[in-house]
């Protein structure tokens, strides 16, 4: 009985969260991967990138429940989710036409890139608190719950509880479904091979006819979808607030580093590695330890590292990897 | 205009009835000048080879050619066509396949993504000139669904014969196509060139395998710093005492 109760509290307060949290960081990771494989400089704006999306989806959101509409027990933001992505794709098209272009036509070396993204994120940073606020928002509404504690533990008979959060279960659902649907589009139809094929050698897919423009202007509007997804999943899941958006992108960048820049699997791999390494790093396993071992008493919370020090785990991730893997777990470009 | 270009190249009679007729090329990357008066031409289903020593501007010619370099004078025909202003990939819709010396094939990408990559502009069925492509290298079939950036350098090198093969072009260039390849590999590669040439390809192609390469072409152009040097066909230039001297070690 101890050994199930310590699997649910592993499950309850490392795996769920840290699943969830993964596939935020996933979306977010294959964001930036798909930007620095095709226009090969690493946006510092993505994390901003969904803040701007996610409060476009909060205004939505408040729109239509202002209307009466809902979706039942799934959160009205999946109806909003659309307009928030369309506002989003105008907003990163018209950033690049207006900053990117520029460099990119000159061929500039990618660190200029680089820069111009760190302005790119501070403009976008201001223009989501001037249409929001710097307020935390809670715009989660539907059931709260998939599994409860209570009904779990009645279920069960445990004294373990275990909760699985709508949040948590949504975040999981739609980010399988994103991610078929982004490789789908990359290996099965013409204009997703057209920006591999950019990707890996661009001069030979200009002489192999493939529009560099048509690629940069797909690769801009995915890249909005999915920092519009993943911020909107990770706004429901915890909430909204314009800081923790820039805050969250080292664990992003973190994630698409380990997994190898430019490999979307990679990006993949590379968010549930720095998820799970955060959470099971930050959680005191105190309780679980007492299941397992009931004789031993240690003294601490057997937590290796304060809740309040998480993200020196993305940073100690992205130094080791960049010190003895620069390209990655998945041969991704080196940095 | 004809007069003042025969003394410069004097194997060229008729320019216009050529399919391909590079005449009078001068041009360069920066301000100086690397091509000088350097005049190509390829009959249809011709083996046409550039050969000299190292620096004599071969990759340069080619890619004037193809519209990579601006030229300050001269101009080139395809078909009849004056295309001396348009750009590489505009050449490519007019018939011309180019293939790189190095980075010429997508790595990540499987053989079949290649040469599906190599047909983007056609908007037709492209299932019958893959079939023709895997009958000419029976080993990319076997290989279609692994990454390109896996394969052998020979196999690499008929990827990337193949993609630009995908177009259907009526002029296939290539840029050193045995560069870094074993000698078993080269006498492979040649034996497929002739076959494309047989098909009515024509072939333009540059090389380090000098002696080789000749012993193919129909016409051969030894250039020196940016000039024709010597133009015959393959057998007389291997014949001549002077070019083997020079050129051929002997």
């Amino acid at each position: 009985m101890d050994i199930l109760n310590a699997v649910v509290a592993i499950l309850n307060f490392v795996v769920i969260p840290a699943a969830a949290y993964g596939a935020q960081l996933a979306l977010g990771a294959l964001g930036v991967t798909l930007i620095y494989g095709i226009l090969r400089f690493s946006n510092f704006a993505h994390g901003d990138t969904m803040a701007f999306g996610t409060a476009v989806t909060i205004l939505a959101t408040w729109g239509l429940q202002g209307l009466g509409i809902s979706m039942g027990p799934l959160p009205t933001a999946l109806l909003a989710l659309p307009v928030g992505i369309a506002a989003t794709a105008a907003l990163a098209l018209v950033t690049d036409r207006a900053v990117y272009r520029f460099y990119r036509v000159q061929r500039v070396a990618p660190i200029i890139l680089v820069m111009a993204s760190v302005g790119v994120m501070f403009l976008m940073n201001g223009l989501t608190r001037l249409l929001i606020g710097v307020d935390e928002q809670r715009f989660a509404d539907g059931a709260r719950f998939v599994i409860d504690v209570r009904t779990f533990r009645e279920m069960t008979g445990l004294t373990e509880g275990l909760a699985f959060k709508t949040t948590q279960a949504l975040t999981l659902v739609i980010a399988v479904l994103v991610v078929w649907a982004l490789f789908w589009f990359l290996n099965r139809t013409k204009s997703g091979k057209a920006m591999r094929a950019y990707s890996d050698n661009e001069d030979l897919a200009l002489l192999s006819g493939i529009d560099p423009d048509k690629v940069v202007r797909m690769t801009w509007i995915i890249a909005a979808g999915l920092a519009t997804i993943a911020g909107v999943l990770y706004g429901l899941d915890k909430a909204f607030k314009p800081f923790n958006y820039f805050q969250i992108l080292l664990p992003i960048f973190a994630a698409a580093i380990v997994g190898g820049l430019g490999n979307p699997i990679g990006a993949i791999a590379g968010g549930f590695v720095v998820a799970f390494s955060e959470v099971a790093i930050t959680y005191p396993w105190l309780k679980i330890a007492g299941y397992l071992f009931p004789a031993w008493q240690p003294e601490g919370l057997l937590q290796l590292l304060g809740t309040e020090y998480k993200f020196a785990v993305s940073f100690v991730i992205l130094i080791v990897v960049l010190l003895f893997r620069p390209t990655g777990l998945f041969r991704g470009k080196s940095v | 205009m004809s007069e003042a270009q025969a003394d410069t190249a004097p194997a060229r009679n008729e320019p216009a009835s050529h399919y391909l007729a590079a005449t009078d090329m001068r041009g360069g990357y920066g301000k100086v000048d690397i091509l000088h008066d350097c005049t190509l031409t390829v009959d249809k289903g011709q083996i046409a080879v550039i050969v000299g020593p190292n620096g004599a501007g071969k990759s340069t010619a080619m890619k004037a050619v193809f519209g990579m370099l601006n030229l300050r004078q001269g101009r080139v025909t395809l078909d009849g066509e004056d295309i001396t202003a348009l750009s590489p990939q505009e050449r490519v819709r007019k018939g011309m396949g180019f293939v790189p010396q190095v980075n010429n094939v997508f790595p990540s990408m499987t053989v079949r993504e290649n040469l599906e990559m190599g047909a983007f502009i056609r908007d037709e069925d492209v299932d019958e000139t893959m079939d023709q492509v895997f009958d000419l290298f029976p080993v990319l079939k076997d290989k279609r669904r692994q990454a390109a950036g896996e394969l052998s350098g020979g196999q690499r090198q008929q990827v990337a014969v193949g993609r630009a093969l995908m177009t259907k072009p009526q002029l296939l260039m290539l840029d050193e196509p045995t560069a870094g390849v074993s000698p078993i590999v080269m006498d492979e590669l040649f034996d497929r060139i002739i076959e494309i040439a047989r098909t009515g390809i024509s072939i333009l192609m540059v090389e380090q395998n000098a002696r080789q390469a000749l012993e193919i072409a129909d016409i051969g152009y030894v250039l020196v710093q940016g000039e024709n040097r010597y133009t015959d066909t393959g057998q007389a230039l291997l014949a001549d005492p002077d070019v083997r001297r020079t050129f051929l070690g002997g």
